[in-house]
């Protein structure tokens, strides 16, 4: 039979736990907020650019360039971005679940992997994937380096045929309470998925003047146009995973309270019963007496 | 009848600087300045390492810009710059000390450096200095 004593600790302990949820829960909606901003941020760019590569790519008959060539996809380079902590609910988990669903979908190919985040990486490596490169510590606050040099890494690979595909698996934020776990094909560029990509102006057929030939254009947008696809990819996931962290928070500061109230409620009959029994004790006692 | 105005919108990937209505604006273009007025032919052109000014209403302050991308139409021009600030934001010691590092970088005869990189590093930051320079020289009221 516990104590009083016993009761007031377990108690306490739990209401610890609860400040730690609780301040937890309010640094994740304070991070969510400025992941949620820098994505707004970044959308008026691609925006224009995607606006800008399709009426160039519609400018040039037969679009040439390393980044559209096609090719019996045998290598295929995975793009995994998680969370770089836990403590996030099912956040990193799901995430991995859908990675491992695409890598048994491509067993029979050459599969690599570049791991975003620590809790992929991890687990990445422990189940023994071919790691190319590994980005931990970056999804906190994007920089702008850091997108280039992902992309500049992987474009690179692929323009020199060491990988024939890339695919990027993150979760794209949707609301606080869900997020949708996203594969895109990120290489090579789909000159279709461009053109359809954005609702546009009706001056896609405007005769511009080129300053330089539309070819040597398309050879400086597209790796723009992939870095750009690689930037929203890491502000989505990065929103995401503070959505699902303060989500999981607050339930958690949510049964911290349930488990005090319960507690409480368990030691006052504790304590009631003691008082009784005492009671009945004294009363037994005087009646015996008397 | 040409239009007066031509919006003029400039988007870095991390957020959108300058959207305004300009009556002029000079571009550093990838093959040199070009001055754009209200009506220009629709263009497109790769951007160098340079200074951006443009006016309308009144005159505004000018940017520095490192590579992209321009568009232009006779209502709007729509500059995708990797990276561009306006004159107040730009950090002058830093600039000034990008300078050094970078001439120094040039100046030593290591064969392993990045020249190109290094002479980039060396323009930008000339470019920064040249754009806070003429800033500050404007005088207050005309902005």
């Amino acid at each position: 039979m516990p104590t009083l004593l016993d009761f007031r600790r377990r108690i306490r302990s739990v209401k610890n736990t609860q400040q730690i949820t609780r301040a937890m829960k309010f640094v994740a909606a304070a991070r969510l907020r400025r992941a949620q901003e820098a994505a707004l941020a970044a959308r008026p760019y691609a925006k224009e650019l995607i606006r800008v590569l399709r009426s160039t790519i519609s400018r040039i008959a037969e679009p040439q360039h390393p980044l559209l060539e096609r090719r019996p996809e045998e290598k295929v380079l995975a793009l995994v971005l998680t969370g770089e902590r836990g403590l996030a609910g099912a956040f990193n988990t799901n995430l991995l679940r859908r990675a491992n669903e695409f890598f048994r979908a491509n067993k029979d190919r050459k599969l690599s992997v570049i791991p975003v985040g620590k809790k992929g990486r991890d687990a990445l490596r422990k189940a023994g994937f071919n790691l190319i490169a590994e980005y931990i510590n970056v999804l906190a606050r994007v920089e702008f380096g850091t997108v280039r040099e992902i992309s500049n890494l992987v474009t690179d690979l692929y323009a020199k045929a060491q990988i024939d595909s890339v695919y990027i698996i993150f979760s794209e934020f949707k609301t606080v309470m869900s997020a949708n776990l996203t594969v895109e094909k990120l290489l090579p560029v789909d000159p279709e998925q461009v053109q359809e990509g954005i609702e546009g102006r009706a001056d896609s057929q405007v005769d511009y003047i080129y300053e330089q030939p539309a070819e040597l254009l398309l050879d400086r947008l597209l790796p723009r146009y992939v870095e750009s696809q690689v930037q929203r990819a890491m502000l989505e996931s990065s929103a995401a995973e503070h959505a699902a962290r303060m989500t999981a928070m607050e339930s958690a500061t949510k049964n911290a309270g349930d488990v005090i109230e319960a507690l409480t409620l368990h030691m006052n009959k504790v304590r009631q019963a003691a008082i009784t029994k005492e009671i009945i004790e004294i009363v037994s006692g005087a009646s015996s007496t008397a | 009848m040409l239009p007066e105005f031509m919006e003029l919108v400039i988007v870095t990937p991390t957020r959108q600087l300058v959207r305004t209505r300009a009556r002029e604006t000079t571009l550093p273009g990838a093959n040199g300045y070009l001055g754009v007025l209200p009506g220009h032919a629709p263009l497109m052109t790769e951007l160098g390492i340079g200074e951006l000014t443009s006016r309308g209403e009144t005159q505004t302050e000018p940017l520095s810009v490192v590579r992209g991308f321009a568009e232009v139409l006779p209502d709007r021009i729509t500059v995708l710059a990797e990276t561009a600030e306006l004159a107040a934001e730009i950090d002058l010691e830093r600039a000034e000390a990008a300078k050094a590092r970078a001439e120094k970088r040039l100046a030593a005869h290591d064969p392993n450096i990045d020249w190109d990189r290094a002479g980039v590093a060396l323009q930008r930051a000339l470019i920064r200095i040249q754009v806070v320079r003429k800033y500050r020289g404007v005088p207050a009221n005309s902005h």
